[in-house]
């Protein structure tokens, strides 16, 4: 295990939601916010801290779909494809961004670690399908090349950043 | 803090003041539909730009201060998304549609100083400007009920809600009511759950208040799993206060002092506003400990989801409340005998707390005169799709389908002819124009083998393919079962793997009797909801569109030319000059051909890529 974890930060969030197991989904959220996965280090922390089985807190971890055990990237793209984004074309876009990144459904993000792609189910925006997001900021009636667009001027926010 | 009955009354009586001492007011829709339209742009382009003119422009109501010349707000979903980013412009009661950064000068210039109404920025219908929402179909054929008070106050501030009635049943029931005669009058109203079931609330609650264990929890079910539903996000967003006060009155008729409200994690906004309404609360002492003096404290708190559909389910929600892997559990015990943490719970949906105020305010009699004698009340949908109205909608319960499609909705789209409408998403059915008087209420639904779900609507045209809507929400259960239980876990995994052959064209004789015989398998066999009803779009489908099906699996052929694998692209010989250009864009080198001569492509070696498609300069190449 190569991946530190800083103790202040996960103190500071156990104390946030209390030091009790039920607490547990709630700090792992908390946790993901800031690392924007979980490290593999999170878990005897945790572990120790709320008196569970690592095993306990991983399999908690596994279950929901929100949480990553592998780092995103600094953009997360979400693509919608709840009913009604789906009926409006949402997969186009969806496939247009992978390709253009090289991504696939088991590989979503990039090597540098710049762009994750997933999927998501309903953003609740759904009278604006086809919708996706960048960061959780919401981008309405997307079509593929208005995602490219997008995603070149990410591009170039990076390389003037 | 207001500290008694009293307290509030005086404190509503100084919030309707100031509300009434506005004398222009602007909402901005800041629902997550014209906010990710860039609503929140033009809110702030409109507080520049009259900040320039010298405007005293006041964002927030406050009690005590001075009469502001404008008033901007955010509202919560205003209901008619397709139309966003929308404004509300007070006294008129005048709407504006598609509002940008840009037209914000005006509004100010001639709306807000001159009076003047601006025809561009109505809605228009039949060529028509309207004005106010009386004048729009989409607004005028509804009946606002739970909704009424979403897009008209302020979101963000208890001050609104109160201004408005709010609090009033919650007074009402602390100070006249016990329990025993809220939860008569709940059940008299014959409330039933608006998170699909249809369970009636009064029972639920009158169950919980039985119990021996004196330690209940009142949770609230903001999951809104169906991916194509914002209603409730709607409700927590647009009247927050509206479900809490809810939720305190269940509290007290229930003997709880805790109340949980789970919330779907894709739902940020309702979580922070959420958050806020309910420290202002406390801070109002509305919510804690002896509230208005009446002895009875509540306190409240929220969960967010995690991103798994089954949790949604009751027993499974309460086990991710509880910082478990939310799996859902055998029956009995149920959740109003063992719910959170093992305790006696009232568990209801979103929806189904925000009408309980109402129902406290106006009584039993005044709900029941709205829908239908088994359903009474209203129903919100989320009306989506390729319909020319989308947006969040209010309807009374058994109001005909037509008249939600083609009245509120306004029909199909530029050019769409309907085909079908979903109904209860994952565990719902598709309705046809064989359906069109169908009324949309519980057990009307139920009767032809749909239900009412949550309330997403996903309208769909004659683009669309039946077998891919069956794949598409079989591949969503398939991935959202908890794995439990095997006719769940297995059944669902055999069925998609039939759905994904026969939209591949890879489907055989018998495919369909499979399916329908697996489907038999885990609606009697599976634990939980989720698998119990999992093959319901599959089987509504297969009854109304057979020939589609069939179409696929025996002649290789969508019949709505949406299935990929099943396209043929080929080159029209009249047409084709032979040049040879769509020979070199073909990735797999599937086009051949002399120039100058007819080319041809092989379907074989084909990929459906389309590449071209586009490149022939002469549209010789057509797919069908
Ligand atoms: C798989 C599954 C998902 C569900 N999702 C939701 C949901 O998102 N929101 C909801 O209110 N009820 C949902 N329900 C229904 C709840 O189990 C429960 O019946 C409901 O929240 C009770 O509240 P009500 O009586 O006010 O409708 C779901 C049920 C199942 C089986
Ligand atoms: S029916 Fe499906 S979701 Fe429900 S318990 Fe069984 S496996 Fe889990
Ligand atoms: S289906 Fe995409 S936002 Fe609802």
């Amino acid at each position: 295990m190569t991946e530190t974890v800083e103790t202040q930060v996960l103190d500071r969030i156990i104390t946030a939601h209390g030091q009790k197991p039920s607490a547990v989904i709630a700090i792992l959220q908390d946790i993901q916010e800031h690392y924007r996965y979980l490290p593999a280090g999170v878990f005897p922390y945790l572990a120790k801290a709320l008196k569970i089985s690592q095993s306990g807190i991983y399999s908690v971890a596994t279950f929901y779909e929100n949480f990553s055990l592998l780092p995103k990237g600094k953009y997360v793209f979400k693509i919608c494809d709840g009913t009604a984004c789906h009926v409006r074309k949402s997969i186009p876009i969806l496939e247009r961004l992978r390709a253009e990144l090289d991504l696939s459904e088991e590989k979503p993000t990039t090597d540098d670690l710049t762009f994750t792609v997933e999927t998501v189910s309903c953003l609740g925006a759904c009278g604006l399908a086809p919708v996706l997001t960048v960061n959780d900021k919401v981008y309405p009636a997307m079509t593929p090349d208005k995602a490219s667009e997008l995603l070149n001027s990410l591009k170039e926010e990076l390389k003037n950043a | 803090m207001l500290k008694t009955r009293e307290d509030l009354k005086a404190f509503r009586a100084l919030c309707q003041k100031a509300v009434k001492a506005e004398p222009r007011k602007i909402l901005v829709c800041a629902g997550t539909g014209c906010i990710a339209g860039g609503s929140l742009d033009v809110y702030a382009k409109l507080k520049e730009v009259m900040a320039a003119k010298g405007l005293n422009c006041s964002v927030q109501m406050e009690v005590e201060a001075g009469i502001p010349d404008v008033a901007l707000k955010k509202s919560g979903c205003q209901g008619f998304c397709d139309m966003g980013t929308l404004l509300r412009i007070e006294p008129q009661g005048w709407i504006y549609t598609k509002v940008k950064p840009a037209d914000c000068e005006e509004i100010i210039e001639k709306t807000i100083l001159k009076g003047e109404h601006i025809g561009r920025l109505a809605y228009h219908h039949e060529g028509r400007a309207c004005k106010c929402a009386a004048e729009i179909p989409f607004y005028a054929k509804q009946t606002r009920v739970t909704m009424a008070r979403c897009g008209e106050i302020d979101a963000n501030y208890i001050e609104e809600y109160i201004a408005a009635g709010g609090y009033e049943a919650l007074e009402k029931a602390l100070f006249e009511m016990d329990s025993d005669r809220i939860i008569r009058e709940i059940t008299e109203s014959n409330l039933r759950g608006r998170g699909g079931g249809g369970f009636q609330t009064g029972k639920k609650w009158s169950q919980v208040a039985r119990q021996k264990e004196t330690v209940r929890y009142v949770v609230c079910n903001g999951d809104e799993g169906d991916p194509g539903a914002f209603m409730d996000c709607g409700v927590m967003e647009g009247i927050p206060h509206q479900m809490l006060e809810g939720m305190i009155i269940a509290g007290y008729a229930t003997g709880a002092s805790e109340g949980y409200i789970y919330v779907r994690a894709e739902y940020p906004r309702a979580v922070e506003r959420l958050r806020g309404a309910i420290a202002q609360a406390e801070a109002k002492g509305l919510l804690g400990d002896n509230i208005l003096g009446s002895g009875f404290s509540f306190r409240l708190r929220i969960n967010r989801g995690a991103g798994a559909f089954v949790c949604g389910e009751g027993s499974a929600l309460t086990a991710s409340i509880e910082g478990k892997r939310g799996m859902p559990r055998v029956k009995p015990p149920r959740t109003v005998e063992q719910g959170l943490f093992g305790k006696p719970t009232v568990l209801n949906n979103v929806e189904t707390f925000a009408a309980v105020p109402l129902i406290i305010e106006k009584g039993a009699q005044w709900y029941r005169s709205i829908g239908t004698e088994t359903s009474p009340g209203t129903k919100a949908f989320s009306l989506t799709g390729n319909i020319r109205n989308t947006g969040m909608i209010e309807v009374p319960m058994g109001t005909p389908l037509k008249e939600v499609i083609f009245g509120v909705g306004g029909g199909m789209r530029e050019g769409a002819t309907f085909k079908a409408v979903q109904i209860g998403g994952p565990s719902g059915a598709c309705l046809t124009n064989d359906h069109m008087d169908l009324p949309l209420d519980f057990d009307s639904l139920k009767k032809v083998g749909a239900m009412i779900g949550s309330g997403g609507l996903v309208v769909l045209d004659e683009n669309t393919c039946m077998v891919e809507v069956a794949r598409f929400f079989m591949n969503f259960t398939q991935k959202e079962s908890c794995g439990k239980c095997a006719p769940c876990r297995e059944g669902t995994r055999r069925m998609l793997e039939i759905l994904e052959r026969i939209v591949a064209g890879e489907g055989r004789d018998g495919d369909l009797e499979m399916l329908e015989e697996l489907a038999d398998t885990i609606t009697a066999t599976a634990l939980c909801g989720l698998g119990k009803t999992a093959a319901s779009p599959v089987i509504s489908t297969i009854r109304s569109f057979r020939s589609e099906y069939e179409a696929h699996i025996y002649e290789k052929r969508c019949p709505a030319g949406s299935c990929q694998k099943l396209k043929r692209i080929t080159i029209d010989p009249e047409l084709c000059k032979g040049c040879s250009k769509c020979a070199k864009v073909c990735p797999v080198g599937a086009i051949s051909g002399k120039v100058k001569e007819p080319f041809v492509i092989d379907g074989n070696t084909c990929i459906k890529c389309g590449a071209c498609l586009t490149t022939c300069p002469f549209q010789a190449i057509k797919e069908a």
